[in-house]
């Protein structure tokens, strides 16, 4: 099982091709792959696709990789606190998919977990539902959805064992459990790697299964997008 | 006078009640939790993946990996819990979910709404809102009456892109309280000092006037 273990994101990710779909977790700047998404920008593949909820800011997360033009195509649910994603998606460089926030999840699950569609009655009657078929179920409107897999699958959490079990912290956790199950490749990082046998079964939130490779994360910057706080 | 923002939320916290899970959208909802009664015990959702969220914290106590949907940081109270997107989608669209309280666009006399996406301009995303108004148990909606230009946001049909398709069961504005029924808007409540017949001028939609109609005290 060391096998799955890396000295960093840059050799983790040193097969990673032009053209690929990575599905990537986190929400906003929280819980993001930092590691990983830094090696891509330095390994320098393009024409990306990647399916995440949303596309960082100007100069951080998936920013980061707007900025040199490394993704071809966004599948999200919000794209709206980026400038370099604005000008690229008007002047139709970057190619958008925008996904219900629940619906996207929901594909990421299904990806991994082997069911290729579902109904939801998320969108029923927008321009979600276009082009895609709808049933009435006990008298209600649902729309199918497919399932999404990706290529490399990359997720961040707070502690993980050489075997991928994972255990994410707080809010950190959003997305990044269905992206795991997501990827053929599936590449974790954690703030705390640890020896097999050190994390509490009971605890563990995404089992070493669907973990392919796992790596020490170094130097997390964990920016914080909105400061509110209160006197005290 | 019509309602300013902290009194279209205080009215809108008075459809709260004890035990609900709420959602609140960004905006003017997000002011409802300030005029909830401490007395009573409701959780509030936040769809990153949090049931159970609190106050904003203390300088000492900000914590990067607790945030809310609005990615501000955030605590939490006692009995709160953490899950993923899949599991807080779940909640919502699988009718777990008591209350939603979101801003709007338009409306229209049906109970469409329309919320994320003006035609031509930047698209930034619908994020949660096509699943909290298809899944919710209730859908209140926060929002002035008119536009800037004037027009009125009560529609009869929305023109906007749709978020969700006969959905909405209450309008608060700042004109007053608005149920939608099948045969159109019902004014229950009109904002001190505004008449009925201004109200009714001022909205393209089917407008009913309750027979009870109640003038809003604050």
């Amino acid at each position: 099982m060391s096998k799955k273990v890396f000295k960093n994101a840059k050799e983790a990710l040193s097969d990673i091709k032009d053209g690929m779909t990575l599905v990537v977790g986190g929400f906003g700047l929280c819980g993001i792959p930092e590691n990983s998404i830094s090696a891509l920008k330095e390994i320098g593949v393009k024409n990306l696709t990647c399916v995440s909820n949303n596309a960082g800011v100007d100069d951080f997360g998936l920013g980061i990789l707007l900025h040199t033009r490394q993704i071809k195509k966004m599948i999200s649910s919000y794209v709206g606190e980026n400038p370099t994603f604005e000008k690229q998606f008007m002047s139709g460089e970057l190619e958008v998919e925008l996904v219900p926030q629940g619906t996207l999840a929901e594909r990421m699950r299904a990806g991994g977990a082997g069911i290729a569609g579902f109904y939801t009655p998320t969108g029923v009657g927008t321009l979600v539902a276009k082009d895609k078929e709808v049933r009435q179920f006990d008298g209600r409107d649902y729309v199918l959805e497919k399932g999404i897999k990706g290529d490399f699958a990359l997720v961040k959490a707070w502690k993980g064992d050489k075997f991928g079990n994972l255990i994410f912290r707080k809010t950190a956790r959003n997305f990044n459990p269905m992206a795991a199950t997501a990827g053929k490749i599936t590449v974790a990082e954690v703030e705390e790697l640890v020896e097999v046998g050190q994390l509490d079964p009971d605890q563990i939130h995404t089992p070493g299964v669907y973990v392919q490779r796992i790596f020490q994360g170094v130097n997390y910057e964990k920016r914080i997008e909105q400061m509110t706080v209160r006197k005290g | 006078m019509p309602l300013n923002r902290d009194q279209i939320a205080q009215r809108i916290a008075q459809e709260v009640e004890d035990g609900f899970t709420v959602n609140l959208g960004i905006g003017i909802p997000t002011l409802v939790a300030n005029f909830i009664p401490s007395h009573m015990s409701i959780m509030l959702q936040s769809e990153n993946g949090l049931l159970g969220m609190g106050p904003f914290p203390t300088e000492a106590n900000v914590d990067a990996d607790l945030i809310n949907a609005g990615k501000q940081t955030i605590t939490t109270v006692p009995g709160a819990s953490y899950f993923s997107s899949a599991d807080s989608f779940a909640m919502i669209r699988g009718g777990h979910i008591d209350l939603t309280v979101l801003g709007a666009m338009e409306v229209d006399e049906t109970g469409s709404i329309a919320n994320w996406m003006v035609p031509g301009k930047m698209v930034k995303g619908m994020g949660g809102a096509m699943d909290l108004v298809a899944g919710a148990k209730r859908v209140i909606v926060a929002m002035q009456h008119a536009d800037k230009e004037g027009n009125s946001k009560l529609r009869k049909a929305c023109q906007l892109p749709l978020t969700g398709v006969r959905c909405v069961n209450k309008i608060v504005s700042d004109y007053g309280v608005f149920e939608v029924t099948k045969d159109g808007f019902l004014m229950t409540e009109i904002a001190p000092d505004l008449s009925p017949d201004f109200v009714v001028k001022a909205t393209e939609g089917k407008l009913r006037v309750d027979s009870n109609l109640k003038v809003m005290k604050f």
